[in-house]
């Protein structure tokens, strides 16, 4: 897999919380650089420090300390305003549950990205079906997601995440709520959409198999450090 | 955020609780219907007493009076005394310099006197006011009964109505009939007249007195009207029988300041108790009161009173206002309400918003509409309501009116001004209410939104 630059880069990142009287660290000085087109796995327990990664790298947390560069840009140096417009065009983000509006429609559902990325009306249906077509839920357009299964729902999150054409796929746990052949399905197609798109993927996951199976490098975190480091 | 999209989702968000949002836009509506309700009736109020004023015909009018006639209350010997520095006596010449002031129509003399009249044997004591034919065009005679003054030295009468019924059990009956009034005339006296020509030679004021002869008058009657005209202002007030002015001054009856002129003798020509000055239109009427009031005399008008009547419907419509906010104000709270519980149900949503892209003010925004259109429709739906209260309150009062045998009234107005001012006023309260809500709304964080189940 081509390399062409850094499409993601933790500088020492720490992310600490105040719990009551006592200060957790979350995330204690990572460094990790994640190249354009990679597909990596960010593998650990509950509670070691990957979510909180995820949401660094997905611009919808700040860190304490050290700095994330996404395509060169430092995240903790963006003002509020220019976060969103990062995490609206730059990245696409696909959670362990779903989280699609139950009130509304697949359509309108993949359509919101755009609403929030002010994309022209004209040309947002054209990438609502465009972005269906390639999770193959098409004859899907007016459904809700109560009317779907659940690998159905995972796969409209993931024409959302994908609709505003996005840099990076960031993943969180997302076969977390599925049985294993749907996930794989799922994973199946993350690869495909990676492959024909040459986008970068973070998944975060605690399935050791899976990520072994389908990410091109799998890093290791616990206790909020990176352990581990390696392509397959 | 573009508008549009902005708008669609706020709208479907509210119909998304449709339940709770209604029944807080009826909140709103009840809250506008009840400022509505209150400013109309006050406007409609003040417009009533505007236009009854205005058909007086006297928002173009300046009474005169001169200065030494307000003088002497409750001092010994003023009214012997003579008038102060710079007052000038109310006559002929008087008259004439205020009918040379720019802008001035006319100016007559107010002429009253107390009269016996005597109708088909019976006599009533009533006093008759002179009237110029220029008011013909006034309020008082719009629904008269009968015709008014054929001409300005005809010898005719209008009666008002009260007096018409206790003459008659049906007043309309009375119109071409004729009545005669008694009163007494004021002649000079001449010099020779003074019985003792010392005396005379002594006191060279007894040479300017008059004698008063009874005197009796014919009249046909040609109308009556309801009301007096000028009631309470410009002397024929208490008039309960109106003759053409002309033949007033014809009859030279004794007047109330004459006895008190008789005795300062300042002037031997005839004096007025006051005048009236007509203006071309109200816009001109304090210009000329300030030109007479310059001239030495003393001026009113009622522009003083319907200044004074502006600041009691200025503070009137307040208060209604205030009143009327109330329920407006509980309202808001209400709207409050129903927002911070939607940001506590939708939460999560916030999160996902935030995570695909939404900026802080998109999520401001959208609350802020929300709000807005609950405002919106709750204006709308609150001046349509507060207009049906309107009319139920007009229908009441004609009602009672009419049982009162009194003329129907629109004592509830709503003006363009108040239907728009009402809405905008309904948008912008729950544009502030929704502020809070909003504002918290923006500012929560997208990770913890996104774990809140």
């Amino acid at each position: 897999m081509p390399v062409n630059g850094f499409a993601l880069r933790a500088e020492k990142l720490s992310r600490e919380y105040q719990m009551g009287s006592e200060r957790i660290c979350a995330l204690n000085e990572v460094t990790l650089e994640i190249g354009a087109g990679e597909f990596v796995a960010l593998l650990g327990s509950s509670g070691s420090g990957k979510s909180t990664l995820l949401n660094l790298m997905a611009g919808l947390d700040r860190p304490t300390s050290g700095a994330i560069f996404a395509q060169g840009r430092n995240l903790s140096e963006l003002s509020p305003l220019e976060l969103a417009r990062y995490r609206g065009r730059t990245v696409g983000m696909v959670f362990q549950s779903f989280n699609l509006l139950p009130r509304m429609t697949l359509e309108e559902n993949i359509e919101l990205p755009l609403r929030l990325a002010e994309v022209e009306p004209g040309d947002r249906a054209q990438r609502v079906r465009e972005a269906l077509k390639r999770v193959r839920l098409e004859k899907r357009l007016r459904h809700r997601p109560s009317e779907l299964s659940g690998g159905e729902q995972q796969r409209a999150a993931l024409a959302r995440a994908l609709v505003n054409r996005p840099a990076i796929l960031l993943a969180d746990e997302p076969t977390g709520n599925l049985d294993s052949t749907t996930g794989e399905s799922i994973l199946l197609l993350l690869r495909e959409i990676q492959q024909s798109l040459g986008m970068t993927i973070v998944m975060v996951t605690h399935e050791r198999p899976l990520a072994e199976r389908f990410a091109s490098r799998i890093v290791s975190i616990a206790d909020g450090k990176l352990i581990s480091d390696g392509a397959k | 955020m573009k508008p549009r999209d902005l708008s669609e989702l706020a709208l479907r968000n509210l119909r998304e609780s449709l339940l709770r949002n209604s029944l807080t836009t009826l909140g709103v509506a009840v809250g506008v219907a009840s400022l509505v309700a209150m400013l109309s009736l006050g406007v409609g109020l003040q417009e009533l007493a505007s236009k009854r004023l205005s058909n007086s015909g006297l928002f173009d009018t300046v009474l005169v009076s001169s200065r030494s006639n307000l003088r002497g209350l409750g001092r010994n010997g003023a009214a012997n005394s003579p008038p102060p520095q710079g007052a000038r006596v109310l006559d002929e010449d008087a008259r004439k310099e205020m009918e040379g002031l720019p802008n001035v129509v006319e100016v007559y003399p107010q002429i009253r006197f107390l009269t016996e009249m005597r109708y088909a044997g019976t006599p009533y004591s009533t006093i008759v006011a002179g009237i110029p034919v220029s008011a013909r065009g006034n309020g008082a005679f719009e629904g008269i009964q009968g015709t008014f003054f054929r001409g300005s030295r005809a010898d005719e009468a209008i009666l008002q109505m009260e007096l018409a019924k206790e003459m008659s059990a049906q007043p309309a009956t009375l119109v071409s009939k004729e009545l005669a009034i008694r009163y007494m005339e004021r002649e000079p006296l001449a010099p020779s007249a003074t019985s003792d020509p010392a005396r005379a030679k002594s006191d060279s004021r007894a040479e300017e007195g008059f004698s008063i002869v009874p005197r009796e008058k014919k009249l046909r009657i040609v109308g009556i009207v309801e009301t007096e005209p000028a009631a309470g202002f410009g002397g024929f007030g208490s008039g309960r029988l109106l003759i053409p002015l002309e033949v007033a001054a014809g009859l030279r009856a004794a007047q109330v300041n004459d006895l008190r002129e008789a005795l300062r003798a300042t002037n031997a020509k005839p004096t007025y108790a006051s005048l009236t000055v007509r203006a071309k239109n109200p816009s001109q009427v304090e210009a000329i009161e300030t030109a007479v009031k310059k001239m030495g005399f003393v001026a009113f008008s009622l522009l003083d009173a319907s200044r004074n009547l502006r600041l009691f419907f200025t503070i009137f419509d307040l208060l209604l206002g205030i009143f009327g906010s109330l329920a407006l104000s509980v309202a808001t709270l209400g709207i409050i309400n129903t927002l911070v519980m939607a940001i506590l149900e939708r939460r999560r949503e916030i999160g996902i918003l935030k995570a695909l892209g939404a900026a802080d003010r998109d999520v401001r925004q959208l609350f802020f509409v929300e709000a807005g259109v609950m405002g919106l429709l709750g204006g709308v739906l609150g001046v349509v309501f507060g207009w049906f209260i309107g009319r139920g309150v007009t229908w009441g009062t004609n009602l009672y009116l009419k049982r009162q045998n009194l003329p129907v009234a629109h004592v509830f107005s709503v003006p363009w001004w108040l239907v728009l001012g009402a809405v905008a006023f309904a948008v912008i309260v729950s544009l502030g209410a929704g502020l809070y809500p909003a504002t918290r709304a923006a500012r929560l964080n997208p990770v913890e939104a996104l774990r809140y189940e």
